[in-house]
């Protein structure tokens, strides 16, 4: 904020003449960085490639039309196992991420110093690893499979539910427990009447919406054997047999679209 | 008999909130609290029940030292106190009558709470409460449904379940309009009355505490600066408690026939209406 004073009137301007300055060398620094990355990479790529993308493209759609509606009958296995990952998976993520969310809250945990580092050390470490990477390494540790799959899908979620599940925790009314607390309840009691009813709703919109990007997610888990939709996409890519994986593209759409339809429809009815 | 003496609080921050406090309330005695915002009077009220940590001093009632009480003494003893909130402290997504049966989580176990098993005894008691403050319609009600005034009146509902033999009352009018408040802090007095309750309240509007308690005592920061009858609020005793200010307006309701005229007006309505009516307590007329 900048006041000035010009002829006994006092003048106001959002910055001062240094915060414009400053500003401004902001805005072109940011531009000149663009401008050469822009140079940097069009430089590595092969244009002629790139010129040549649309009719690549149309090609392999018209090798993709009409999608092989025959071999429909062998892929009703491997939806079913797609959505078996992503429900199972969410499950086991949900009964993990309630007792650490607990602990990372930090008006529920039950040592900030020492237990509230390693719970958020969890919800971390889990996060940051992809569930594509968690499949990777559990199919080369205990075999390819569906197993594998509901694996990696938990402990991927594990971090993001207890994240938002502790988050959720976290902002809740203290007074309520409060008011709990000076009845003479328990600690136990007081969680069960003056939290979980607070964070009920957030919980349960967390737990339908992980299971709704879980469902998308265990559609590529067959790509590296961890069973469900991506196998039968795998092979069929690999073989270039492009109508069959039309269909299958077809098909993960539409379970996407009814997870997501249910979803939004169970969230709609909590909050 | 609760006895208070030499209560210290020093806040972690380093701020002395109460500099030694020695307060005795007899059996049955309503109180009101007063003082201006940030001289302790929630402090106090939170040290009693010990929802805060008193630094010094010690709390009696009837002969127990809260003090120094371990935790299960502890829930033990603050059954025997009900405390009443400034924003209703309900739980908003638990029904009216889960919210008055909470009053009783003290005396039952964890389970037997968490499958809402309260014996049937507290369950006649909680309808007994809720149809003596106007209520009983509004049962499967969630406290989030509910007005001030009625969310209030369940809190009432709450502490009294406890069965207590104090209660604790922090800022009940706070949230509440004027009539609102003259209703609430009137069903307060008369369940103290029924029930030889004594009551500390804390509040900010010297009017309804000259009309509904029958002692004050004034706190500024953290120290008893007047305790006595509500009649001898003075200008002067209201400038010692809240500082320089033009209190004509806040005594004379005291002094003239204008508060003694309110005071009849609030006497002749029981006179009117013997038995109250519902919707008159549930704040619906």
């Amino acid at each position: 904020m900048a006041i000035a004073s010009k002829d006994g009137a006092k003048v106001w301007q959002r910055r001062d003449r240094k915060a414009q300055f400053a500003t401004w060398a902001v805005y072109l620094t940011s531009t000149a960085i663009f401008v050469y990355c822009w140079e940097l990479i069009s430089e590595k790529t092969i244009w002629a490639f790139v010129w040549d993308a649309p009719a690549q493209a149309g090609d392999l759609f018209a090798r993709m039309v009409p999608p092989d509606w025959g071999s429909i009958h062998g892929l009703w296995r491997p939806i079913w196992d797609t959505l078996n990952i992503a429900t199972l998976g969410t499950l086991m993520a949900i009964i993990i991420a309630v007792p650490v969310a607990y602990c990372a809250a930090r008006n529920t945990t039950p040592s900030v110093a020492f237990v509230r580092p390693v719970a958020l050390f969890i919800i971390v470490s889990s996060r940051s690893i992809n569930s594509l990477i968690w499949a990777l390494m559990l199919v080369t540790i205990i075999g390819p499979g569906v197993f594998a799959g509901i694996l990696s899908i938990g402990l991927r979620s594990i971090g993001f539910c207890a994240k938002l599940l502790y988050e959720a925790i976290e902002e809740i009314d203290e007074s309520q427990v409060e008011a709990v607390r000076a009845t003479g309840a328990s600690g136990g009691q007081a969680t069960a009447y003056g939290i979980v009813p607070q964070v009920l709703p957030a919980f349960a919109g967390i737990s339908v919406f992980r299971w709704d990007i879980n469902i998308r997610e265990s559609t590529v888990l067959g790509l590296v054997g961890a069973g469900g939709i991506g196998l039968p996409l795998n092979a069929a890519i690999t073989t270039l047999a492009w109508t069959q994986v039309s269909l299958i593209l077809l098909i993960i759409i539409a379970t996407v679209v009814a997870g997501e339809w249910v979803s939004a429809k169970v969230r709609h009815a909590i909050i | 008999m609760l006895r208070i003496k030499g209560l210290v609080k020093r806040y972690r921050t380093g701020d002395l909130a109460l500099k030694g406090i020695d307060l005795d309330v007899p059996d049955g005695q309503v109180m009101a609290l007063i003082g201006p915002s940030g001289a302790g009077k929630s402090t106090v009220i939170r040290c009693i029940n010990r929802l805060v940590e008193p630094t010094a001093g010690s709390v009696t009632l009837n002969d127990l030292e809260v003090t120094t009480l371990g935790r299960s003494e502890l829930r033990r003893a603050r059954r025997r106190m009900g405390m009443i909130f400034q924003e209703y402290a309900l739980v908003e997504r638990l029904s009216v009558m889960e919210n008055v049966l909470s009053g009783r989580l003290g005396y039952v176990g964890f389970w037997q709470s968490y499958f809402r098993k309260f014996p049937q005894s507290d369950i006649d008691e909680a309808f007994r409460l809720l149809a003596r403050v106007g209520l009983d319609h509004m049962v499967d009600k969630r406290a989030d449904e509910l007005s001030g005034g009625q969310r209030q009146r369940v809190g009432i509902c709450r502490a009294l379940i406890q069965n207590p033999e104090l209660l604790l009352v922090d800022e009940p009018t706070a949230s509440l309009d004027p009539k609102t408040s003259r209703q609430i802090m009137r069903l307060i007095k008369e369940l103290c009355a029924e029930r030889k309750l004594s009551a500390i309240i804390n509040i900010h509007d010297v009017m309804l505490a000259q009309m509904f308690a029958e002692r004050i005592v004034g706190l500024r920061v953290g120290e008893i600066v007047y305790d006595g009858p509500p009649d001898n609020l003075t200008a002067d005793v209201l400038t010692k408690i809240y500082g320089e200010e033009d209190w004509s307006a806040t005594i004379r309701k005291v002094d003239d026939e204008a508060a003694e005229a309110e005071e009849a007006a609030a006497a002749v309505i029981p006179v009117e209406l013997p038995l109250p009516s519902r919707d008159r307590l549930a704040g619906l007329t």
